[in-house]
């Protein structure tokens, strides 16, 4: 079948998006768990690793550049391009989320106060699962699964709004633990934003395979922003 | 051609290659190194020159009168227009294929035997020709009819014939000038295709007309012009995705977003 070079580099682009998104699952992961032991070696590593992040997004878009430059990728090919360009940028941010959280974890070094942890690690573990799953319909150009992932999201934005209510009551009859209160306020902000990311990658898969570009994101939190 | 030195790390390197018709030098002062086994297309507008050189390496200019050549051309560190060179035998290791197919008037099997016939084969022509129209990828579509005509076949098929013949004697440098500028694009993906696969074996060198042909189907891009005396010039020259998407000289940069040329 012709075409075999411009279909083997559209596949280098997916295989590189897969291990961006397995970068960016870790690094979330590993910041979560990073915070609720206190570790502030991990949570810098977790820092460290975010330049590898970035220069992974640099080096697809730039690829992606350089097929679009010399293959003159039409419809599909072109859809999933543009698409990925999207795709990486919403994995990074997601690798800054997990940056920030890491960042958390240093400034509470030695600080007594309760951590949400185990609300944190459900919300990191749902958006990890989503994340995941988004890249598999990805890859699978499976507009279906694509749908049904972000629903998913109510439940991170459920536990967003219990440890949001929590940390506020904490503060309320704590106020000396305010400001670290408002850093954990964060962690939690920055895993809630991380699910919506999420999203907004099923939205490019339908993109991929339907050509229709939809607002998936109905996010009742946005409102209130 | 066994004489070896450094310059064999490059396929052909030219070196202040100068070439003349008569007293108008069509191509001047161009330093060019052909790394081995890849496509390296030659690009540039009409006039350019960039067909004086790339028959400038098999010598098929020697056939036009009032040409000569200064500067170097090496192959194997030899300069290709030494005096005890036989420009037979230089294309016997780089061969040609050209703009129109133009297979003989033979049968399949006879037009891919030809040159290793020529040549004194005492080897398995059965092998050597099926070996040859596997590799040009027309095995399977003319297999069971070797003794038709050549010219019987589609112009796809017939360029891939050309190239089966070509490979028959066994060359390391594939030239082809304008190959796909006769074909459909269906034609043209399957000859680029095909070039992707021989370029394992065997480096290419295409000029051609179609930039894009040129950004999908090469490894390098050389970009020629002419200059104020209408001399084709080598302005730039680098790897293809390099060159299609940052190019260092502004004069390509105008001729491959099409306000130049």
């Amino acid at each position: 079948m012709p075409r075999a070079t411009l279909d083997r580099q559209l596949h280098q682009i997916q295989d590189e998006v897969l291990t961006l998104g397995s970068m960016v699952e870790q690094a979330l992961v590993k910041s979560v768990d990073a915070l609720k032991r206190r570790d502030v070696t991990a949570a810098q590593q977790v820092i460290r690793g975010d330049q590898a992040v970035n220069e992974k997004r640099y080096a697809i878009e730039n690829g992606i550049i350089a097929v679009v430059a010399t293959q003159q990728p039409m419809a599909h090919d072109l859809r999933f391009l543009a698409a990925v360009l999207e795709v990486i940028i919403e994995l990074e941010r997601i690798g800054d989320y997990a940056k920030g959280i890491a960042r958390v974890c240093q400034r509470l070094e030695g600080v007594e106060i309760p951590i949400p942890s185990r609300d944190f690690e459900r919300m990191a573990e749902i958006t990890v699962s989503m994340l995941h799953r988004s890249l598999s319909a990805f890859v699978k150009e499976d507009a279906s699964l694509a749908h049904r992932i972000p629903d998913e999201d109510e439940q991170v934005d459920a536990l967003y709004n219990s440890v949001y209510h929590g940390l506020i009551t904490s503060m309320i009859q704590h106020p000396e633990w305010i400001d670290h209160s408002n850093l954990l306020l964060w962690v939690a902000h920055n895993l809630e934003r991380a699910a919506d990311r999420v999203t907004n990658i099923c939205e490019r898969t339908v993109f991929i395979a339907t050509g229709e570009l939809l607002e998936m994101d109905l996010d009742d939190y946005e409102e209130t922003e | 051609m066994s004489e070896q030195n450094l310059s064999n790390h490059f396929a052909i390197e030219t070196r202040n290659l100068n070439l003349f018709y008569g007293n108008f030098r069509a191509v001047k002062d161009v330093n060019l190194q052909i790394v081995p086994r890849k496509i390296t297309a030659i690009i540039g507008p009409s006039g350019c020159g960039k067909s004086t050189v790339l028959r400038s390496f098999n010598r098929m200019n020697d056939f036009v009168p009032g040409f000569h050549m200064e500067g170097e051309i090496l192959f194997h560190g030899k300069n290709l227009y030494a005096p005890d060179v036989d420009p037979v035998q230089v294309r016997q290791y780089i061969g040609m294929v050209f703009q129109k197919p133009n297979p003989f008037p033979k049968s399949i099997y006879e037009n891919v035997a030809w040159g290793a016939r020529i040549n004194g084969y005492k080897g398995n022509m059965d092998e050597l020709v099926e070996g040859a129209l596997r590799a040009a990828a027309l095995w399977d579509e003319v297999k069971d009819n070797l003794k038709k005509s050549g010219l019987s076949l589609s112009g796809g098929q017939q360029q891939r014939l050309c190239i089966a013949r070509a490979l028959a004697v066994k060359p390391e440098i594939i030239l082809m000038d304008e190959p796909c500028s006769a074909l459909d694009p269906i034609a043209t993906l399957k000859i680029e295709d095909l070039m992707r696969e021989l370029s394992e074996n065997y480096t290419i060198i295409i000029v051609t007309h179609n930039m894009q042909q040129a950004a999908r189907a090469s490894d390098y891009t050389a970009f020629f012009t002419m200059d104020e005396d209408r001399a084709g010039v080598m302005v730039e020259y680098g790897e293809t995705s390099q060159i299609f998407t940052n190019p260092r000289d502004k004069r390509t940069e105008d001729y491959i977003t099409g306000r130049f040329g």
